[in-house]
């Protein structure tokens, strides 16, 4: 396990969505919004394309956070979407979530986050907190 | 067309029990790449489930399309981890209500509760109602 000390850099973790994963998680969660599988309707409504469920780029904040804690805990997971995640029809949208830790104390690390798509932040204040 | 500005402070009935099968979470958890397996906890997200089942009822009871709902923020807080084998349901409450260039802000706030009624998470979410494009 990674020692969680105040102030470490958590090793950014990037991770590939496509359209089939969102297919997948859409089943999964029960989330069958049509903006994240229908091209037409999400440009329809105003969005740029296909878009990630914004819980599914949340998920993998989580897989970040398991990796880096060995599985630790979760306490407290939250964070705003701030900009989508588009996925186009081919190929796949690559998301980083990197990230440091904030404080440790009393049996709580926090963690603060940066979740980015091609260099833009699509996450607004994620943050973390786990158990130690 | 903007949303009823009575709905805040409304609670929405609890949700229809869901039960947490072993399935359901590998299922999940294999949709977003988290770790599976017996011992593998269940991920962090998974009480979206629950709670996206509310969300559903106050859409369809609002008669809003889902496909015109964004997600804004969302936040867990865990009293402790979820569980296979727990029945869960969900209690949400309209918290705050906004129009911000055409969109509805609407602040939500739910309790996921276990067979015995206790707390086991507390989420808030706000979802975006996209009135604007036609």
């Amino acid at each position: 396990m990674n020692t969680l000390t105040e102030g470490a850099e958590l090793a950014p973790q990037t991770f590939s969505v496509t359209r089939a994963d969102l297919v997948a998680y859409a089943a999964a969660s029960g989330d069958h919004n049509p903006i994240h599988q229908d091209e037409q309707i999400a440009v329809a409504v105003g969005l740029p394309g296909v878009i990630a469920h914004g819980m599914f780029t949340m998920a993998l904040v989580g897989n970040a956070v398991a990796a880096w804690t060995d599985g630790a805990e979760v306490l407290e997971l939250g964070c705003k979407f701030t900009q989508p995640v588009v996925v186009p029809a081919d190929g796949a949208a690559e998301v980083t979530v990197a990230g440091t830790v904030k404080s440790v104390s009393e049996g709580r690390a926090t963690l603060a986050l940066m979740v980015t798509c091609d260099g833009a932040k699509v996450l607004g204040a994620p943050k973390a907190v786990v158990g130690v | 067309m903007p949303i009823d500005s009575t709905l805040v402070g409304k609670s929405f009935p609890a949700t229809t029990p869901y039960q947490v099968t072993a399935e359901a979470v590998a299922g999940f958890a294999g949709a977003v790449g988290a770790a599976t397996g017996d011992d593998a906890p269940v991920p962090p997200t998974f009480p979206i489930v629950v709670t996206f089942a509310a969300m559903l009822d106050f859409l369809d009871t609002e008669q809003i399309e889902l496909s015109r709902i964004v997600h804004g923020d969302q936040k867990f807080h865990y009293e402790r981890a979820v569980r296979i084998g727990d029945v869960l349901t969900a209690t949400m409450s309209v918290t705050g209500l906004r129009q911000i260039g055409g969109n509805d802000i609407i602040a939500t706030a739910s309790e996921i509760t276990d067979a015995d009624g206790v707390l086991v998470c507390t989420t808030s979410a706000t979802l975006v109602h996209r009135g604007g494009a036609a």
